[in-house]
């Protein structure tokens, strides 16, 4: 499989903070990668990195070739990348629906003139769009949640939420900052289904998740990160082999 | 020509140390609570007014200056626990909001009260100015420039050499982490709106002998402080003084080579600059926001 | 009713019926030019709520934009025998030019520093209003020519009013319309949350400066719409108080609600005349108001009505 995603030698710093440290690795296309590591390990700020919202102090990130490090994250979202927050970025002042309609952002035509004038090619997209995010929603197991706002929905549904709106991108990969975090087993198990799910439809996705079990029988590859660094990486049976994984993560938990 | 450019740096280092003050006033509050405090100017406006009420109703001075500063210290603790405390967790937009009301009322209510006339106080000692170089310096200046750096060094003093200033620097730093230490971060808050509209009367009590004050000053004032605060790097107390200074002198300067008409564009105009070419001010550390 | 309402231009049915019947009650002139001068602030209003309310950003500064209209109506057609609307358009197009060029850098910052250069830009074209003399009258202000268009006189407070309520009607669909597209989801996304706007490919600068410049030029022609209507213009047009008022109108309606501005601007616009009476308590009022809305009531009032209502039908 070719590499969808190339990371090499990454670094940034906060202050006196390595919250990443020379992390390379690579994603191959139609994967499901997951990363793991302990509580502040630096996942969230790796994804940080290559969604854009985080310009790293040095190294390289690749899509298919090529380098798209220090690109703000609109740019990034027009090349395909999508992703959710592991702590809930929801639009509270808007509904669930029009949440997932924020995720089809790049294929409108978002014309201010057109807007205010009520255009009729506009209003006709906007009416096939309304269709199409609450397929999204359906998609993301959302079916009961199509008219609610979004300050009045449950934890649960709100990460479901963050999942759909990344669908309405259409992305080609996907970024699920630990989507299973706080959801009781049952719900944790849905989840699971829905990233499958996803893959299976093409989308290449990298999961950060907490859930080793979910991760396990998941996960394509696995990074595992400690304290900024990259401790192991490799396929979940080299991983869960791996004796410095044990002794550092693993094994606190066995 | 050294003559008038001393004189210029003169008057602007006279005011400026007026919007050090406020400036140290908008940095106290904001590091304790991430809150602008758009009322400040009023607590300037506050000082000078109070202090010509007091002498005018035969209070002598000493009395009428203490009083004239720790009443607007009060309208500070006031303002904090019947307005901001209240509206917790708003949006920045809505706080703003709130001490913008805030600095209405209270200049509303000194028009009410004390008219709309302007007031000069006597100046503390005198009036026969000093000459320096050619230049001349009035003793009030004297006096806003010894006070102020005198109120400088106790604040240095508190803020790093008393516990409870210490517990006020930590809140600063990191809210979370001084309340689980067991700092009450709640009394951080009204103690830093007391003192910054102490500084803020203050600093305008040492300056009325010189620019007069009336109950409409309190805007301009402020937001000139305001102005020094973001040019020092918004939270920096060295950075305030350092900002009061420089805005005072390159206002003075630009209203004695330009055009005094302008005047009052001059930190606007600066501001803008600032924000445009290094929005973190001049002390201003480099911060990733987290996400 | 509220369904009716919410039908996406049930509101606006309501409010043309009620500008269509409002002068049956009409008694004089006065009530005319208080509908008028509502008209007027509603549709800055509006321009500032999008801004405000919507998008989350703040302007303290906006008195500044209508100076420049109303300068701009003022100067160029007695001074250079510009017609009307020609200079009303020129204002709003140095009104836009200014906006979009401080917009900028402006708003890759937040909230203090927003509402500080606003405020700052506001001040500063105050000061040069009262202080290029030659030109504006100074402080004493100057006199504008009466509003004509394409040859015809606009004059007097029926034609005005008539004026005054189909620019107001096109505002409140024009308004409806933007913040149920996709420009102004985007708008409410990136108030939302910043982050989540940007990840979903809003470039979230570039939609701030379009909204401050699209309100500033609401700002404008309604600026110059004033000075004609008035026949006279001041500096106070831009004085910070009232960019202030401005604000709490939109506070006061409700915030991110359009029909709010509407009501927003009413009530603050009769108000002053009401404490008229009561010299300087009118600051007072009106900073109380500020406090005790964005305290008690932070949503304002038409928002808060809306949901009260929507609970009680449950
Ligand atoms: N913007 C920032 N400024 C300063 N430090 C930061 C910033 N973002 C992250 N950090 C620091 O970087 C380190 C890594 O944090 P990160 O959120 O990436 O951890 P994580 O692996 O996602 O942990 P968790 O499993 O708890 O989500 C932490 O020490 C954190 O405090
Ligand atoms: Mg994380």
């Amino acid at each position: 499989m070719a590499a969808l995603l190339e990371v090499d030698a990454l670094s940034i710093q906060f202050g006196g903070v390595k919250a990443v440290q020379d992390v390379s690795f690579s994603v191959p296309a139609g994967a499901i990668y997951a990363v793991i590591g302990p509580n502040g390990a630096g996942k969230t700020t790796l994804f940080n990195l290559i969604t854009g919202l985080y310009t790293p102090t040095s190294g390289e990130i690749r899509l298919e070739g090529q380098a798209i490090q220090g690109k703000p994250p609109h740019e990034l979202a027009r090349l395909g990348m999508a992703r959710t927050f592991q702590n809930l970025q929801i639009c509270l002042n808007m509904t669930a629906l029009e949440n997932v309609m924020v995720g089809a952002h790049l294929r409108l035509d978002r014309n201010l003139i057109k807007a205010a004038l009520r255009w009729p090619a506009l209003s006709r997209r906007e009416r096939e769009l309304r269709q199409e995010a609450a397929e999204c929603m359906a998609y993301a197991g959302l079916e009961d949640f199509l008219e609610a706002r979004a300050d009045a929905m449950p934890y649960g549904a709100l990460k479901r939420l963050e999942i759909a709106r990344a669908l309405a991108a259409k992305p080609r990969l996907l970024f699920l900052d630990e989507p299973a975090a706080g959801l009781n087993p049952k719900e944790t198990q849905e989840v699971a289904e829905l990233v499958r799910k996803i893959a299976t439809h093409g989308v290449t996705v990298v999961l950060i998740e907490h859930d080793m079990k979910m991760v396990m029988s998941l996960a394509d590859r696995i990074l595992v990160l400690d304290y900024g660094k990259k401790l192991a990486e490799g396929s979940a049976a080299e991983v869960r082999a791996n004796p410095d994984v044990i002794a550092a993560y693993l094994g606190a938990h066995a | 020509m050294l003559a008038q450019f001393l004189q210029f740096l003169f008057s602007g280092i006279t005011v400026g140390a007026t919007y050090a003050l406020a400036a140290l006033g908008f940095t106290l509050i904001y590091n304790a609570s991430q809150v602008i405090n758009f009322a400040q100017g009023e607590f300037i406006m506050l000082g000078g007014m109070l202090t010509v009420f007091f002498l005018a109703s035969g209070l002598p001075l000493p009395f009428a200056v203490i009083l004239a500063i720790v009443l607007p210290a009060i309208v500070g603790l006031l303002i904090e626990k019947f307005a901001i405390e209240p509206a917790k967790g708003a949006e920045t937009v809505s706080l703003i909001i709130i001490t913008i009301g805030a600095a209405l009322v209270i200049r509303g209510l000194i028009q009410v009260w004390l008219g709309k006339g302007t007031h000069a106080l006597p100046p503390f000692s005198g009036n026969e100015p000093i000459h320096v170089l050619g230049a001349t310096l009035l003793p009030q200046s004297l006096w806003v420039l010894g006070v102020s750096a005198l109120v400088m060094v106790a604040l240095w003093f508190f803020f790093n050499r008393t516990l409870f200033g210490k517990a006020m620097l930590a809140t600063s730093y990191n809210r979370l982490a001084a309340d689980l230490v067991g700092i009450d971060t709640k009394h951080v808050l009204t103690v830093s709106f007391a003192l910054s509209g102490a500084l803020g009367a203050l600093g305008g009590i040492l300056i009325a002998p010189i620019t007069f004050t009336s109950y409409d000053v309190g805007i301009m004032l402020g937001l000139k402080g305001f102005v020094a605060a973001v040019v020092g790097g918004l939270g920096n107390g060295l950075g305030a003084v350092v900002g009061g200074l420089l805005v005072g002198i390159i206002e003075a300067l630009a209203a004695g080579y330009l055009s005094s008409a302008y005047k009052d564009a001059v930190p606007f105009l600066l501001i803008l600059l600032i924000l445009f070419f290094m929005p973190r001010g001049l002390f201003g550390a480099k911060v990733t926001e987290r996400v | 009713m509220i369904a009716f309402f919410r039908r996406r231009h049930g509101g606006l049915v309501i409010v043309a019926l009620i500008l269509a019947l409002l002068p049956l009650f009409f008694q004089n002139a006065y009530h005319y030019d208080l509908a008028i001068r509502i008209a007027i602030n509603a549709v800055i209003v509006l321009g500032l709520n999008l801004l405000i309310g919507f998008a989350g950003q703040i302007s303290l500064g906006h008195a500044g934009f209508l100076g420049i209209g109303a300068y701009a109506s003022a100067i160029l057609p007695s001074h250079y025998g510009w017609p009307p609307l020609l200079a009303m358009m020129a204002g709003a197009t140095c009104a836009a030019l200014l906006a979009a060029l401080v917009a900028r850098p402006i708003f890759r910052l937040k909230g203090h520093y927003l509402a500080m250069a606003t405020l700052g830009l506001g001040v500063i074209l105050a000061i040069a209003f009262k202080n290029e003399a030659s030109l504006t009258g100074g402080p004493d202000g100057m006199a504008v020519v009466p509003l004509s268009l394409f040859g015809y006189e606009l004059s007097g407070e029926k034609k005005w009013y008539a004026l005054m309520a189909v620019l107001l009607l096109f505002s409140l669909w024009a308004s409806t319309n933007l913040i149920d597209s996709p420009f102004g989801r985007a708008l409410r996304a990136l108030h939302g949350s910043e982050v989540a706007a940007q990840v979903a490919g809003v470039h979230i600068v570039r939609y701030k400066v379009a909204i401050f410049v699209l309100s500033a030029v609401f700002a404008s022609l309604m600026g110059s719409l004033t000075a004609h209507y008035v026949g006279f213009v001041t500096p106070n047009v831009a004085d910070f108080l009232h960019s202030i008022e401005l604000v709490t109108m939109v506070v006061v309606g409700g915030m991110a609600s359009v029909y709010g501005s509407l009501v927003g601007a009413a009530l603050l616009t009769a108000l002053p005349q009401a404490l008229a009476r009561f010299e300087g308590w009118e600051t007072v009022a009106f900073g109380a108001i500020l406090m005790l809305f964005m305290i008690f009531l932070p949503r304002g009032i038409v928002p808060t009505l809306a949901a009260r209502f929507e609970k009680g039908k449950e």
